[in-house]
């Protein structure tokens, strides 16, 4: 079980708890504002873009290099930004909180 | 060859070069074939241009058949994106449970029908009126227009034969100043309402703008889904076990259609204008001439996929450009990507197997290539699950 906090670009936190699965999928099951994954996790289309609070990047690592590669054009990428649906959920995600990045 | 592959012609000048020529109607096109300069070129509105003279930034170029400006297609940030954000809710509506459940009987009836034939000609009589009937839905207009568009063919803008036929486009431009004028004398629920009554800038949408607005969404989703379906069908004629592997895994359909995207990439490539002097891939590109991204080639770039030429069902990381990249990326993937998803569990569901009878490809002549990017017709027997 892994708690995960979700803070929205109008600020609204969320914070959602889930066991299995990716990080985007949990997002979209609940409805959290400006994750749409419309690719269903296959690292295609951008939309499911956060930013990992600083102190959680050692939970989740840093973009692989695909990632990054569809990182790299997005206005809005930082250090910290990962694509959603590749974090998969376990124990070692509990507590990291994301910053809706749209 | 397997009567479904679609082999990937750019390889050599992919690797060799990363660029391709093609001397189309006199303005000439540098193709970009590599996955990372397509995916930069199509970031950088600045320099490649979508906002040239209607029609210029299409391969072939629409230059000479049309005046009206698409929408929001021919059009750069930042005022793409005020165009994009009024649009964009209506192309999501596919995500609706309601509109899936009326895709779902439109696909299931169809793929019932079908059952009962000895010989289904897929283009014709399979994907066209699936991609037809689906299309009222994304309008929200009523079921039995979709008998008119179905009687205008496979060929909106193209004629066999022939690239391109100002009379063809001129049935669709007609239809759609006619259905503007309808929804301006009563207005409904359906999209050109939608449309007209939508404030951009502090005003409502001009008729010009709705029409440039709806001739896309019609020119946009016809052969490209007519091609992502038939291609989907002769490539499950061929691969019974991916039939199989659907209907144990159902919940494979969603990557299951990336990759059909990725490898059919039903759109081969879209042009830019560019704007100043500059270079591709080392490769010097003069002001005022066109690049083409092309989707197709950068979707089998062995620098990023692994096995580009295989379909894998269940691709975990595909990071194709089927749909675009970047501003401009499809908006009517949403509707697209269902349509695929649903047909997959239908099929998967009613149809045991699926034998091809005969067929003719269509290939697209690009100058040093050739590019299969579906069938003319393909005939084919659907056998009932048992
Ligand atoms: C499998 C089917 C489809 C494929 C492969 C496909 C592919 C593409 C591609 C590659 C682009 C990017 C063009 C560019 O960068 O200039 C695009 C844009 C677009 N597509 Fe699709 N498309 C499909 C279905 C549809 C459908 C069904 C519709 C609507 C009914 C549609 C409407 C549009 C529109 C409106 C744009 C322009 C978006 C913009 O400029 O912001 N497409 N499509
Ligand atoms: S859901 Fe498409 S890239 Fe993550």
């Amino acid at each position: 079980m892994a708690k995960i906090t979700f803070i929205t670009s109008d600020n609204e936190s969320i914070t959602l708890e889930g066991s299995s699965g990716s990080v985007m999928a949990l997002a979209v099951e609940n409805g959290v504002k400006g994750i749409d994954g419309d690719c269903g996790g296959v690292c295609s289309c951008a939309t499911c873009h956060v930013h990992v609070s600083p102190e959680d990047m050692k939970k989740t690592g840093t973009a692989s290099e695909i990632e990054a590669d569809m990182l790299e054009l997005d206005d809005n990428a930082d250090e910290f930004s990962r694509l959603c649906c590749q974090l998969e959920i376990g124990d070692h995600l509990d507590g990291v909180v994301l910053r809706v990045a749209k | 060859m397997e009567k479904s592959e679609l082999p990937d012609p750019f390889e050599k000048a992919r690797v060799e070069k990363g660029f391709g020529k093609l001397n189309d109607q006199d303005d000439p096109v540098t193709m970009l074939l590599r996955l990372k300069d397509v995916r930069k070129t199509a970031h950088n509105y600045k320099t490649f241009q979508s906002a040239a003279q209607p029609g210029r930034i299409v391969v072939p170029s629409e230059v000479n058949i049309r005046d009206t400006r698409q929408i929001p297609f021919e059009v750069d940030p930042p005022v793409h994106g005020e165009y994009r954000a009024i649009v964009e809710p209506w192309f999501k509506r596919p995500l609706q449970a309601e509109y899936q459940e009326k895709l779902k009987e439109q696909i299931e009836s169809l793929v019932n029908e079908c059952l009962n034939n000895d010989r289904v000609e897929v283009v014709n009589q399979f994907a066209l009126p699936l991609q037809s009937r689906a299309l009222t839905l994304l309008l929200n207009t009523p079921f039995s227009e979709s008998e008119t568009w179905i009687s205008w063919g496979t060929h909106v803008f193209r004629s066999e034969g022939e690239a391109l036929d100002a009379d063809k486009a001129n049935i669709l431009y007609d239809y759609i100043d006619q259905q503007i004028e309808r929804a301006i004398a009563k207005p409904g629920e359906d999209m050109y309402s939608v449309l007209l009554s939508s404030d951009f800038q502090g005003r409502k949408l001009s008729k010009e703008e709705v029409k440039g607005v709806m001739v896309l969404t019609f020119a946009g989703g016809r052969d490209t889904v007519i091609n992502a379906v038939t291609n989907s069908i002769a490539y499950l004629a061929e691969y019974p076990e991916s039939l199989e592997r659907l209907r144990k895994e159902p919940e494979i359909a969603g990557k299951a259609v990336e990759e059909f995207i990725r490898y059919f990439s039903p759109l081969t490539q879209m042009g830019r204008v560019v704007t100043e002097d500059t270079a591709v891939c080392e490769h010097a590109i003069k002001a005022d001439t066109r690049v083409s991204l092309c989707w197709a080639s950068a979707n089998r770039d062995a620098a990023v996929f692994e096995n580009p030429n295989e379909i894998v069902l269940d691709r975990k990381i595909n990071p194709h450009v089927g749909f675009g990249f970047s501003h401009h990326n499809c908006l009517g993937a949403t509707h697209a990507r269902q349509i695929l998803k649903i047909l997959l569990n239908t099929l998967a569901t009613k149809v045991g197997s699926i034998e091809i009878q005969d067929y003719k490809e269509n290939i697209e002549s690009l100058d040093e290539f050739e590019r299969k990017v579906g069938y003319d017709r393909i005939n084919v027997k659907f056998n009932k699950l048992t």
